[in-house]
């Protein structure tokens, strides 16, 4: 079978339970303000195409989940959000990402300004090799020229925002490589919010987490959506419908569905949604 | 009885009972070789302290070396390897660092560091004498002698290979993720590199700094051709300069029984530098794994 046959068969017989495709610009979100708008973002690694075309808004102090099966490009999109790809020399992106319309893939903008507006949380704890207190002064140090005192007040703020305080407190100075990986991880939520910034992009920032600490993240985040715009990857389909408004189910480079959560959980109207929910596959 | 059960089991088990015979036979020849091997590391430094220690006096530290037959010391020689070793290495530890930054930061894959590294691994196991020869040819030929100046720059150049290849390979054990934290807090590309992937590669790159002191201290080929000997207090650096290995060298083959003990003073001093040396790079790498 060629693959214009293969094609051919599908369009006669299409999947049972597949609703028309233009099902996904069904308005979601009425009078909610875009935070930042992806339109039509393809991304490359090399020559291959990781992104096929991607349109999604991400609204304002929401949480917006992204999930999917392995490889489906959840982690390249929330990746571009930052340009982190920029590190890479064969990684590049084509589109329109609109943060507060002003577009973050024109190459004139100043990257390390867009990461100071848009935070990110990584999959495996990644503290510095300094102590707790330098973990999180360092990234202000740089932006704020500000007295030893406020500087104090800020990182104190940062780590109880990220309710790590109360346990740190009393050793301050001690390697942020000596806590815990729960510990190390909330820490880097508080390093990362104590640079101020709009949004916070979260990388299955609980994968390598036990289930307390799995919770208490995920009541940060709950807390955190008062003040950021939140956008979170993660395999754990409960952790997406616990702590998003709206999710996007991607697949193979696509974004198959986006919605409000619970109607995405609840009733899906693609049938690859509905079977990768229900764990049929992924 | 009790043997007779294990021997009937294992009768049944032929190909397994030869592997064990095998294993046997192989362990011992390892250990052997490994006995034999230590045996002759422990004979040198055994031979070393005991022929050297006996020379062992304030005088070696407080008086030049002497001629054949009368009172002396290795303070100049002592002296001329402190200084173009400290020299050597504070021309080429800079180089190295910022070789193996460009490396392992900027241009991971690219054609440049590829034909760098290359060189570089030529350079490192490069007989050391041809670097002597080089320099001699480049430095020595032009200025008309032997200076200390002359000696300090081989020494450089038997330590940039050795610190591009420790700061390289030591800066790419660095996880990535480190980088892209610290990228994503919004600190220019020079910030995450010296704040943060200098600080979690320090240990290392510190060994490899410590390890290239270490390897050239002992080098004689090279400062031969260059800065030669001084029979007399000396730190002038456009002159010839007095050093351990050399006067080890020229010492050691006199046939004066005095230079001869301290010909085996000298290489007790510069072996148990090296030893310290070594000793320290290995404390610290291991207490950066903590």
């Amino acid at each position: 079978m060629t693959s214009t046959d293969v094609a051919r068969a599908t369009t006669i017989a299409p999947v049972p339970g597949a609703r028309p495709a233009d099902h996904r610009k069904v308005h979601v979100g009425a009078g909610q303000a875009e935070k930042i708008s992806i339109r039509d973002l393809k991304f490359f690694y090399g020559d291959s195409l990781a992104l096929k075309g991607i349109d999604l808004p991400i609204y304002e102090r929401k949480v917006t989940a992204f999930i999917g099966p392995s490889g489906c490009g959840k982690s390249t999109l929330l990746r571009v959000l930052n340009r982190m790809y920029d590190l890479y020399p064969k990684q590049r992106a084509e589109g329109e990402v609109l943060l507060d319309g002003t577009d973050i893939l024109s190459p004139k903008l100043d990257l390390n300004l867009l990461r100071s507006r848009v935070g990110m949380v990584f999959q495996k704890p990644t503290p510095f090799p300094m102590s707790i207190y330098d973990n999180i002064a360092f990234g202000v140090r740089l932006y704020e020229s500000i007295s030893k005192s406020e500087l104090d007040g800020r990182v104190e703020a940062a780590l109880r925002r990220a309710a790590l305080w109360n346990e740190v407190k009393d050793k301050l100075d001690a390697s942020g490589l000596s806590l815990s990986g729960g510990q190390q991880q909330r820490l880097c939520i508080a390093r990362t919010i104590a640079v101020r910034p709009e949004v916070i992009l979260l990388d299955e920032p609980c994968s390598a987490l036990d289930p307390i600490s799995t919770a208490k993240i995920e009541e940060l985040i709950d807390e955190l959506k008062a003040d950021y715009t939140i956008a979170i990857v993660t395999h754990n389909m409960q952790q997406a419908s616990r702590t998003s408004e709206y999710t996007a189910f991607m697949y193979l480079g696509e974004l198959v569905e986006f919605g409000e959560t619970e109607q995405i959980f609840m009733s899906p109207h693609d049938r690859r949604t509905q079977d990768y929910i229900t764990g049929r596959f992924g | 009885m009790s043997l007779m059960a294990p021997v009937a089991h294992s009768a049944s088990r032929p190909r397994y009972m030869r592997r064990r015979r095998l294993n046997l036979v192989m362990m011992s020849l390892s250990l052997a070789a490994a006995a034999f091997g230590l045996l002759w590391l422990l004979a040198i430094l055994s031979t070393l302290v005991f022929k050297g220690v006996g020379g062992l006096s304030l005088d070696v530290f407080a008086q030049s070396t002497p001629p054949p037959g009368s009172q002396g010391g290795l303070l100049n020689a002592i002296v001329g390897s402190l200084i173009m070793t400290a020299i050597g290495v504070a021309l080429g530890t800079p180089i190295g660092i910022l070789a193996g930054t460009y490396m392992a930061e900027y241009g991971r894959h690219n054609r440049l560091t590829m034909t760098v590294r290359f060189i570089n691994d030529i350079l490192l196991s490069a007989p050391s004498i041809v670097v002597g020869l080089f320099v001699y040819e480049v430095v020595v030929i032009r200025m008309g002698h032997f200076s200390g100046i002359a000696g300090a720059l081989a020494l450089a150049i038997l330590v940039v290979p050795v610190v591009v290849r420790t700061t390289e390979d030591m800066l790419n054990l660095v996880p990535n993720q480190l980088r892209e934290a610290a990228s994503a807090l919004g600190l220019p590309r020079a910030i995450v590199i010296q704040r943060i992937a200098y600080r979690a590669a320090r240990a290392g790159m510190i060994t490899g700094v410590l390890l290239a002191i270490a390897r050239v201290s002992g080098e004689t080929a090279p400062l031969l051709f260059t800065a030669l000997n001084n029979q007399f207090w000396s730190s002038d650096l456009n002159a010839p300069m007095s050093s351990l290995p050399v006067v080890i060298f020229q010492f050691a083959l006199s046939p004066y029984t005095d230079w001869q003990q301290l010909a085996w003073t000298g290489a007790l001093l510069v072996t148990f530098a090296v030893l310290a040396l070594s000793i320290a790079a290995r404390a610290l790498a291991a207490g950066s794994r903590k």
